[in-house]
């Protein structure tokens, strides 16, 4: 790891590890986030990510490697980089008690500035729930919440923003407006760190890292992910859908198979069968009207493209 | 920053829909109510009298009896052994058996045995209840000897008449006893176990996480935690003096200035015991068990019920490490014996060592953990 490299980049990470006992949540993670960047860490529930944002924003230590947030190293320099991040735990962690406003202007004061100075940053989602600034945090729906949250870990203009899971358990329409939100930050020259378990959210980011049990599977853009994807794909749609799931799962020269939305996704060991012989095979199992079609990776493909290999390269 | 801190902190106290009313309410009730019920004065005690003799003699000693208000006359039985039923049933807590020709006798001014025996299974009254009843007994002979004038045969005792003069509460008010100590519950509650439900209450919330990573510094967030629970202490300890006061004429013989100084000390001890328990506790659950315990046992070890010299040697050891004890012993000896600072200068310093003690400890079981 060069210095060239340490100024360029916002975030640092060398070979971070951290265990809890016996779990290893995280396992030798290194990446870095360039300025401006928004990074996505995308994986399933309890694959470390919630972890890995704690050790960066200075609320745990690691066990080994080392970290720079904006220059500053995790361990030495803690009190410098909790006055230039932002950081938006997984769950709703204002003051449930304090009003919408009340609890904006305690953050504001903490950090030694006020809403005034950097309205700016916030007016767009403030603007939304500022018709309920006289209401309680906690009596506010999920979605207003969140914005909330948000405005919370911005006031004070930080260098880095990690948000840990921000749309789970958010409508759709929310989500959406948030991502939003992300791309205006964005242009602010906000780095952005988020997590999130949806594989749709991955390619709203500028790079993503996809994560499990601990381990980075692979850190690319998303169009470079979907475009490293070496096999081909194959949507099978039928009657009987679950049946269809077990049928595939035990044919012979199945590679993978996942349920995904209302089709299945496979792939074929492609020098042993075709699509034709499938076909034959399904009729067998008394599978009517069966189409296969081949389609194009997404991201969630990707994800279990890279699970299977790294447990085929277990065995 | 502190100063946004405590802003926060009492605005959510004063929002929160319990507490305000609790710091009012806590001490009233503990004043009102308490003293009235925790009292060591036995009255109406069941006694059961076996009078065998009948005369005009045992009748006014029954009467005598009866008339000092703290007995109960609630059977009259033939013989011992149906009086003892009484008292294995219940009904009666203590009896009495009245000889043969008692009454004869003291006219005739030989000594006379009568029986008491008392249930002690509730140990507070029959102990207490045998020595008044002693009292009651011994008045009365003192009475028939000077109404018939035998001093020859006067019965053993009353040759010469005991008037205690009980010091600095006269009348033996269990009351004057209790209210200083009752302070000082009230004022533990509030300076020790408030401020650390509200630091386990934030670690439960997530919102001390979100605090961690903004640049408030620990010692600024517990002492914005501490501030405002050391003043609800001192409302509540105002409460407390001034009901005592109203209600019950009790007034400190010594200055009020020197309740207050002992009382601050106490709480800045406490809150630091608050603090250490808050450092170990995940949950709110925890944090109330913990705190219970040590309370129950800090009070037990201290003197609020039972005097220190009565427990065995041990327990009068382990009394020192409750800092109940120095707290109630010194705001009782203002109270009662008018006591100032300069007397009580090993309980202030014993105070302040506890509050260097649970301090420091918070202090270094918080860096460990973080």
């Amino acid at each position: 790891m060069n210095k060239n490299n340490c100024q360029l980049s916002t975030v640092n990470c060398h070979l971070i590890s951290k265990s809890y006992g016996v779990v290893k949540a995280l396992e030798n993670i290194s990446f870095e986030v360039e300025k401006g960047e928004i990074f996505g860490i995308i994986g399933p529930d309890g694959a470390g990510k919630t972890t890995l944002f704690r050790i960066l924003t200075t609320l745990i230590l690691a066990d080994s490697g080392t970290a720079t947030v904006d220059g500053r190293d995790v361990v030495k320099e803690y009190n410098e980089i909790r006055k230039h991040v932002g950081y938006m735990p997984g769950r709703f962690s204002l003051y449930q008690d304090l009003t919408v406003e009340e609890n904006l202007d305690v953050f504001a004061k903490v950090f030694n500035t006020s809403i005034e100075e950097n309205y700016h940053l916030i007016k767009d989602i403030y603007v939304q729930i500022e018709p309920f600034k006289k209401r309680r945090a906690g009596k506010l729906s999920g979605g207003m919440k969140q914005k909330l949250a948000l405005c919370c870990a911005l006031i004070h203009k930080p260098s880095v923003l990690f948000l840990d899971e921000p749309t789970t358990g958010v409508d759709p329409v929310s989500r959406k407006e948030f991502w939003e939100m992300l791309k205006r930050l964005k242009n602010e020259g906000i780095t952005i760190l988020v997590s999130t378990p949806y594989m749709d959210e991955a390619a709203l980011c500028d790079r993503i890292a996809l994560i499990q049990n601990g381990q980075f599977l692979k850190i690319e853009t998303p169009e470079n992910i979907v475009n490293q994807f070496a096999q081909e794909l194959w949507t099978v749609k039928g009657v009987q859908m679950s049946k269809l799931l077990n049928d595939l799962r035990q044919y012979e020269h199945i590679r993978t198979c996942f349920a995904f939305g209302d089709t299945h996704h496979i792939t074929l060991e492609s020098n042993m069968s075709t699509v034709e012989n499938l076909q034959d095979y399904l009729q067998t199992k008394g599978h009517l009207q069966v189409e296969i079609k081949p389609t194009k990776a997404s991201i969630e493909d990707c994800f279990m493209e890279l699970t299977f290999e790294k447990s085929e390269s277990y065995d | 920053m502190l100063r946004y801190l405590l802003e926060k902190e009492i605005k959510q106290f004063v929002r929160n829909s319990f507490l305000p009313k609790m710091v009012v309410m806590l001490p009233l009730m503990a004043m009102l109510i308490f003293p009235l019920i925790a009292n060591f004065e036995i009255k109406n005690i069941n006694l059961c009298v076996v009078d065998h003799d009948r005369s005009i003699q045992s009748q006014k000693l029954i009467q005598k009896i009866q008339s000092s208000g703290y007995f109960r006359i609630t059977d009259v039985a033939e013989s011992y052994q149906r009086a003892m039923l009484q008292v294995e049933s219940n009904n009666s807590d203590m009896l009495l058996e009245i000889p043969v020709a008692f009454g004869k006798d003291i006219e005739q001014g030989t000594s006379t045995n009568v029986l008491i025996a008392a249930n002690a299974v509730n140990g507070v009254k029959g102990g207490l209840g045998s020595s008044y009843l002693t009292a009651i007994l011994q008045n009365f002979s003192v009475d028939i000897a000077t109404k018939i004038q035998l001093p020859k045969a006067m019965p053993q005792g009353a040759g010469f008449s005991i008037i205690p003069r009980f010091w600095f509460n006269p009348t033996l008010n269990y009351k004057m006893f209790m209210i200083p100590a009752l302070m000082i519950m009230v004022l533990a509650i509030v300076s020790g176990f408030l401020p650390a439900m509200n630091i386990v209450g934030e670690k439960e919330s997530g919102t001390i996480e979100q605090m961690n990573v903004t640049p408030v510094g620990r010692f600024q967030f517990i002492l914005a935690k501490l501030i405002p629970y050391w003043l609800v202490g001192f409302i509540a300890l105002s409460i407390a003096v001034l009901v005592s006061r109203w209600v019950y004429g009790f007034k400190p013989q010594g200055s009020i200035v020197t309740v207050y100084l002992f009382a601050s000390m106490f709480m800045l001890a406490f809150s630091g015991f608050g603090l250490v328990i808050s450092n170990y506790a995940k949950t709110m659950q925890q944090a109330i068990f913990m705190i219970l315990f040590f309370l129950l046992t800090f009070i037990f070890l201290s003197g609020f019920y039972t005097p220190i010299n009565n427990m065995p040697q041990w327990g009068q050891v382990l009394s020192n490490f409750s800092p109940f004890k120095f707290i109630i012993q010194s705001v009782r000896l203002v109270y009662l014996k008018g006591c100032g600072f300069a007397d009580m200068l090993p309980q202030f310093f014993a105070l302040c060592g506890f509050a260097v003690f649970f301090n420091g400890w918070a202090v270094l079981s918080y860096r460990k953990k973080s």
